[in-house]
């Protein structure tokens, strides 16, 4: 394998890592916070890539220019969050915290498949492609290789904010503050004034906003059909349990392993590139049961 | 009350139609079509299709004076669900109609042999059932993937004589790599100089096909095959085409006539589309004709989309049903024929849809003819059409009855090719 090949490999990986990371970032922080392994992300992510495709063609038909994509993604993804997410916390979640996990499991399920079955009433069965966003930006040569600069450097740059930005609101800001006071023991931050139930309310809309984020930033290098958010959240849920549930930082190493493995998969041994993720994620269980980055009692599935 | 009036009355009867079939009140069909999960990008409009044409059909008086009622069931459902429903509706049904999936159509076509309901396979692509087994009850109205591959195969030879290196990128099950076990072996023994520089079968589904757009960028093969289907070609094609890799590089893609409207002009022009059949909404021999450009124009105003081949094999199996019960009663002089009547039928059965007419082998093979053409972005629609169309009649894509596809193929030489025959139309 030479340099060149070796290189195109890793944009193609880091490229892919940026997008499953995006996903998993929103999925990680809701279990890291709330304890609860939200099935029904997957939906919140394909759901926030109908409604990019949606809008962005509505605009688009009215005239407006293609750049307009970019903060229609945002629109979007804030209002999956706040829509979606707002009321799932709200009226389901809230009820169930203190219940066994297999039910907590059972119910974000129960809404992954109503939140399925909302789409197919909603956007049909049809694939949609809305790639404006993308031709927007242009492409570049690389070795001789053409990338899209929006998969080469848009959506590295945006995983990187992400996770930068959280780091720095979780650690050096008040309500992020609250936030890991309230992971960290639930009934001693109450007992000093903290709002569990707010705390609670508002990362989980900032996990949908990331996964609707995560499914808008997809919708233009994809076709959104039935079932992608099915497989995202597989796939999404690979990446934090290689990582260790609840770990932030992780879960951007564990998506970078994945990304990589699977893009030099293909040019070394194409006929795995599928199982990768997955056997990356066995080897590391089998060796860390708690996760690349866990620690053995934060463990509940 | 009155329904159950006739019923009763009709129970009252079924003693005496075991010697003289009597008219039914109502000619009851049950067909199996994904209306969810990824395939409903076929299932759904074949349904659609299927709901316009019977109803035309009861306009008109249905089958002798007898209306067909179709009964749908979920292919999505999983197969747990898809045989317990095909028992349930084939108890009622006078004949069946399964299926859009390969492996479906290898579950339900024993049970279908089991229960003794005639099943015509509507549009599943696998060759391997009526190589590996004998039916009495089971019926193809269409080609298979042997019939399908050998025209691509064939046209890529005929219009890119040239082509020194090839790729494939198929999707990861059964269809992905069974179609390109057939093209790979035709291509071997028509074209032994052509090298295979890539194989990739990503996942089902995949949403990304970055790493393999790179790499086939690096190895600039001349050709590259891809039978996916649904989002997963719409995808493949799309990021293929955001990055150029689709303006030295001719794409061979033998299902694409499902994708057009959707890929729009993403799909640029010199590229071989292919359609399972001779199935195009303006198919060259078929547009002046009335019925024809009067089902296209419906079909447009109630879903919105051109119709694809899926429909129009839906059609087929329509078709073929009409013509068999028709050839029964008036080969018979009944009002209407027992089941033996209706199997003998169907042997040999000649009928016609929206292509060529279509004929059953005696291993109950549809022999159809093939449609493939070159991709034009001629401004006439929002997405491409086809151009330098070519035709090839059926029987000469097939092995012989009895004989299997791959040892056929394989069996094959250059000589092959002189004895081709097959109709060019330039648009």
């Amino acid at each position: 394998m030479n340099l060149t090949i070796f290189l195109l490999a890793l944009f193609d990986g880091i490229s892919y890592a940026a997008l499953i990371f995006i996903v998993a970032l929103g999925l990680t922080l809701i279990f890291g916070v709330m304890r609860i392994l939200n099935v029904a992300h997957g939906s919140l992510y394909a759901i926030g890539a109908y409604a990019t495709a949606s809008l962005t063609a509505w605009f688009l038909a009215l005239g407006f220019a293609p750049i307009l994509a970019f903060p229609l993604m945002i629109v979007s993804a804030v209002l999956v969050g706040v829509l979606l997410g707002g009321p799932i916390e709200w009226l389901l979640l809230r009820r169930i915290y203190n219940k066994p996990e297999v039910l907590q499991l059972l119910v974000t399920f129960a809404v992954f498949m109503i939140l399925e079955d909302v789409q197919r009433l909603v956007w049909g069965t049809q694939p949609y492609f809305q790639a404006s966003a993308l031709q927007a930006l242009g492409n570049v040569t690389v070795f001789g290789v053409t990338y899209t600069v929006y998969q080469l450097i848009l959506l590295p740059v945006v995983a990187l904010v992400l996770l930068l930005g959280l780091r720095i609101f979780l650690r050096h800001t008040i309500i992020g503050k609250l936030i890991l006071a309230t992971t960290e023991d639930r009934e001693a931050a109450q007992s000093i004034g903290i709002d569990a139930d707010k705390v609670f309310l508002f990362t989980f809309i900032v996990g949908a906003i990331l996964a609707g984020l995560g499914g808008a930033l997809a919708s233009p290098t994809t076709s959104i059909l039935p079932g992608m958010g099915a497989n995202m959240i597989v796939l999404s849920f690979a990446v934090i349990a290689t990582a260790g549930l609840g770990q932030i930082e992780g879960a951007a190493v564990a998506a970078l392993m994945i990304g990589l493995g699977r893009s030099y998969a293909v040019y070394l041994w194409p006929e795995v590139a599928v199982l990768v993720p997955y056997l990356i994620m066995v080897l590391v269980l089998l060796m860390r049961p708690e996760g690349l980055f866990g620690s053995p009692g934060t463990r509940k599935i | 009350m009155k329904r159950f009036l006739a019923t009763t009355a009709l129970c009252a009867m079924l003693p005496l139609s075991a010697f003289a079939q009597d008219k039914p009140f109502e000619l009851q069909v049950g067909m199996t079509t994904f209306l969810t999960g990824p395939a409903s990008v076929f299932g759904v409009p074949a349904r659609e299709g299927m709901e316009i044409l019977v109803r035309k059909l009861n306009e008109d008086g249905g089958i002798n004076g007898v209306p067909v009622r179709v009964t749908y069931i979920d292919e999505g459902a999983g197969a747990e669900a898809l045989t317990s429903e095909f028992r349930r509706v084939a108890a009622e049904a006078e004949v069946m109609m399964a299926s859009i999936s390969s492996g479906n159509c290898q579950t339900l076509a024993p049970l279908a042999e089991d229960l003794q309901v005639p099943n015509l396979m509507w549009d599943c692509g696998t060759q391997r059932i009526f190589e590996e087994a004998d039916y009495d009850y089971v019926f193809r109205t269409q080609a298979n993937a042997t019939a399908e591959m050998m025209a691509t195969v064939l046209y890529l030879l005929e219009t890119k004589p040239d082509f020194q290196t090839i790729a494939v990128v198929n999707q990861d099950y059964a269809w992905g790599r069974d179609s390109w076990d057939i093209f790979s072996n035709a291509l071997r023994v028509l074209k032994p100089d052509v090298e295979i520089v890539g194989e990739f079968f990503p996942a089902f589904g995949a949403p990304d096909y970055s790493a393999e757009i790179s790499r086939l960028q690096a190895l600039s093969p001349d050709v590259i095959l891809s039978t996916s289907w649904g989002g997963d070609l719409d995808t493949f094609v799309q990021q293929a085409f955001q990055r150029g890799l689709m303006n030295n590089t001719t794409f061979v893609l033998p299902l694409a006539e499902s994708s057009l409207e959707r890929l729009g002009s993403s799909l640029p022009a010199g590229h071989i589309v292919g359609a399972r059949g001779d199935h195009y909404f303006l198919h060259p021999e078929q547009r002046d004709d009335e019925d024809f450009q009067a089902f296209i124009t419906e079909f447009r105003e109630t879903t919105g989309s051109i119709p694809i081949y899926s429909v129009f094999h839906a059609a087929q199996a329509l078709e073929a049903m009409k013509s068999a019960y028709e050839k029964a009663i008036d080969e018979n002089d009944v009002e209407w024929p027992t089941e033996e009547q209706l199997l003998a039928a169907f042997e040999e059965l000649e009928f016609q849809a929206f292509g060529r007419p279509i004929t059953l082998r005696e291993d109950n093979q549809g022999v159809e003819a093939q449609l493939l053409g070159t991709s034009v972005q001629a401004g006439e629609y929002p997405f491409a059409t086809l151009e330098d169309i070519r035709i090839y009649d059926g029987a000469q894509l097939l092995p012989p009855v009895g004989e299997n596809s791959l040892d056929w193929i394989k069996g094959l030489d250059a000589s092959y090719l002189e004895n081709i025959e097959s109709d060019s139309f330039e648009n």
